[in-house]
């Protein structure tokens, strides 16, 4: 089990990226990126715009190949398996993904959008499952006494805030291993992220989170690791409270006194 | 005080003249739709909805028997175009963005802008020398290709316009591509698809041309597509080129039937439209 193990020795890494090199039209977007994520923690991928924090996590479900003329090189094993070599939709039901902004689908009420990931797959749920898994997802993404009694109402209804925590719900309904989330409160209010950091943290009880952020004081609150992302590289990775108080790289300290970003 | 007076009358002057020229494309509109009630009224009764036609010199008679023919023409070809054409507009907005989807897209503008008759000709080719006979259904095969274009061309624009977000919302949840689009993609632009259908529809009910050598037309009722089938625009172009005074009139009476029908087909893509606007997608 050595191979699983992370910067700290009492973590298992349920994802372990080695030599990835992702390209859009044969240019480089990250190079050489190699790093265990732990499981059941909260990882955070920082660093300045552009440096491919949504190109990283997007490889992690694979939704980077879809982009056109893009490509990937490298390993990325998910428990041991390399997922680069799996049946991509088999890759994303384990793996869930929450957006910048937030998308529920317009044609579908909150419930169906709850349960989308078993409806657009064509599993036949029963009606009392199917009620169960909408309230224990809702439940989850701490929307459920708000929606409680609109439940057939559209999902483009609700506020933005409350949207996005629809998003998360639908992400698990499926039961993912992994939530990836790029930037998910940074369409918020403050009332709004405020609730979701809570419920993230809430939610690493049962999975694994990787979230890009911007902010340098929501990583600080959030997250026990710290990716810090430069020009495509990886600059340093390590617990949060390291990085954040004696980073090693002179280039993740310009970054944490607000010098670029 | 006179200047002032002066620059109030020059600016009541343009106004009404900008007004006059907004009317002008709304006159013939109205020109149209008042000499069609005006002249057609009279012959619309229920008799004339449901009747066979009369032989020449005798009174009464109704063109029910093209009423039917123009709605089993409109649904036959519907049932070729709208399956096809929403296939090639899902093809075009999501997969070819090269060489061979511009030239697909080339056709489609090239068939909208062909001449309808030549759509007769090719259905003639296609289907009535082969089976030896008119019929229905070598009409709706006309009509279907003049459909193509329309719905081809609208599906795609108001697919691409559905946000990528969404698509991409339905694959992380490791949905395939073609349940993503089947079941997120064309359901979020079925307003909008729907539009397309009937505007394209309204476009191929009065037309007479495709109609000459493959329909065909006949006085009697028929339901089957494989025989000869009256329609409202051959009724219309046969009546008014006829001597007797009863059949120009009932000529009129066809005219209406028909205006009514695409203006109601028109109306109804437009309150469609509208509605999609207003939920924003
Ligand atoms: N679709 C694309 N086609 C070509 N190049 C792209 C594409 N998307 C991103 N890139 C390039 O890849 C690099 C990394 O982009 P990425 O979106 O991953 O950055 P990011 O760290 O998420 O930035 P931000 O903080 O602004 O969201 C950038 O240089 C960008 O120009
Ligand atoms: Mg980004």
């Amino acid at each position: 089990m050595a191979a699983r193990t992370v910067t700290d020795p009492k973590e298992l890494a349920i994802f372990e990226v080695r030599d990835l090199w992702a390209y859009y039209n044969e240019k480089p977007a990250i190079r050489k990126v190699s790093l265990k994520i732990p499981e059941k923690k909260i990882t955070a991928i920082m660093g300045p715009s552009g440096c491919g924090k949504t190109t990283f996590i997007r490889c992690l479900n694979r939704l980077h190949e879809l982009t056109p003329g893009a490509s990937i090189k490298g390993e990325i094993l998910l428990r041991d398996k390399n997922i680069l070599e799996m049946d991509p939709v088999l890759v994303r039901r384990k793996i869930g993904m929450v957006f910048q902004r937030p998308n529920p689908f317009p044609t579908m009420t909150i419930y169906d959008n709850v349960i989308a990931g078993y409806k657009l797959l064509g599993v036949r749920l029963k009606r009392e499952e199917a009620d169960r898994i909408v309230e224990e997802a809702l439940r989850k993404a701490a929307l459920w006494d708000e929606v409680k009694d609109s439940l057939h109402k559209r999902g483009t209804y609700l506020s933005g805030g409350q949207q996005q925590r629809l998003c998360i719900a639908r992400a698990l309904a499926v039961k993912p291993e992994v939530l990836l989330m790029d930037e998910p409160t940074s369409a918020l209010d403050p009332k709004s992220t405020a609730k979701i950091e809570e419920l993230i943290v809430e939610l690493k009880r049962s999975v694994t989170i990787v979230i890009v952020t911007h902010n340098i004081a929501q990583a600080g609150r959030v997250a026990d690791y710290t990716a810090f992302f430069y020009l495509g590289e990886l600059v340093e990775f390590g617990p949060t409270s390291e990085i954040f108080t004696v980073p090693k790289d002179p280039r993740t300290e310009e970054f944490l006194k607000g010098k670029f970003g | 005080m006179n200047r002032l007076l002066y620059r109030k009358l020059k600016d009541r002057l343009a106004f009404f003249l900008i007004l006059v020229l907004a009317l002008c494309p709304t006159l013939p509109l109205f020109h149209i739709l008042l000499g069609v009630v005006k002249q057609g009224i009279s012959s619309i009764s229920l008799e004339f909805f449901i009747h066979l036609p009369k032989p020449p010199g005798e009174e009464g008679g109704g063109v029910g028997n093209a009423i039917v023919g123009t709605l089993m023409l409109a649904l036959s070809a519907s049932l070729l175009a709208v399956p096809i054409g929403i296939l090639c507009g899902v093809y075009l907005s999501e997969y070819a963005k090269g060489r061979f989807g511009e030239a697909v897209r080339i056709a489609a503008d090239v068939l909208q802008g062909t001449p309808s008759i030549v759509f007769g000709i090719i259905a003639y080719l296609w289907v009535v020398k082969p089976m030896g006979h008119f019929s229905a259904f070598s009409g709706s095969v006309a009509l279907a290709i003049m459909m193509l274009p329309v719905i081809v061309r609208s599906t795609e624009e108001i697919l691409r316009m559905i946000p990528e977000t969404l698509r991409e919302a339905s694959l992380a949840l490791g949905v395939n591509y073609w349940r993503t689009v089947l079941k997120v993609i064309i359901p979020t632009g079925l307003v909008g698809i729907t539009t397309g259908i009937l505007l394209s529809l309204a476009r191929i009910m009065g037309e007479t041309a495709p109609l000459l050598f493959t329909a065909f037309g006949n006085p009697f009722w028929n339901f089957n597509p494989m025989q000869p089938v009256e329609a409202l625009p051959l009724v219309v172009f046969k009546y008014a080129i006829s001597p007797y005074e009863e059949w120009i009139r009932q000529a009129w009476g066809a005219s209406l039937v028909l205006t009514g029908l695409v203006l109601v087909l028109n109306l109804s893509a437009r309150l469609l439209a509208r509605r999609m606007g207003g939920h924003g997608r």
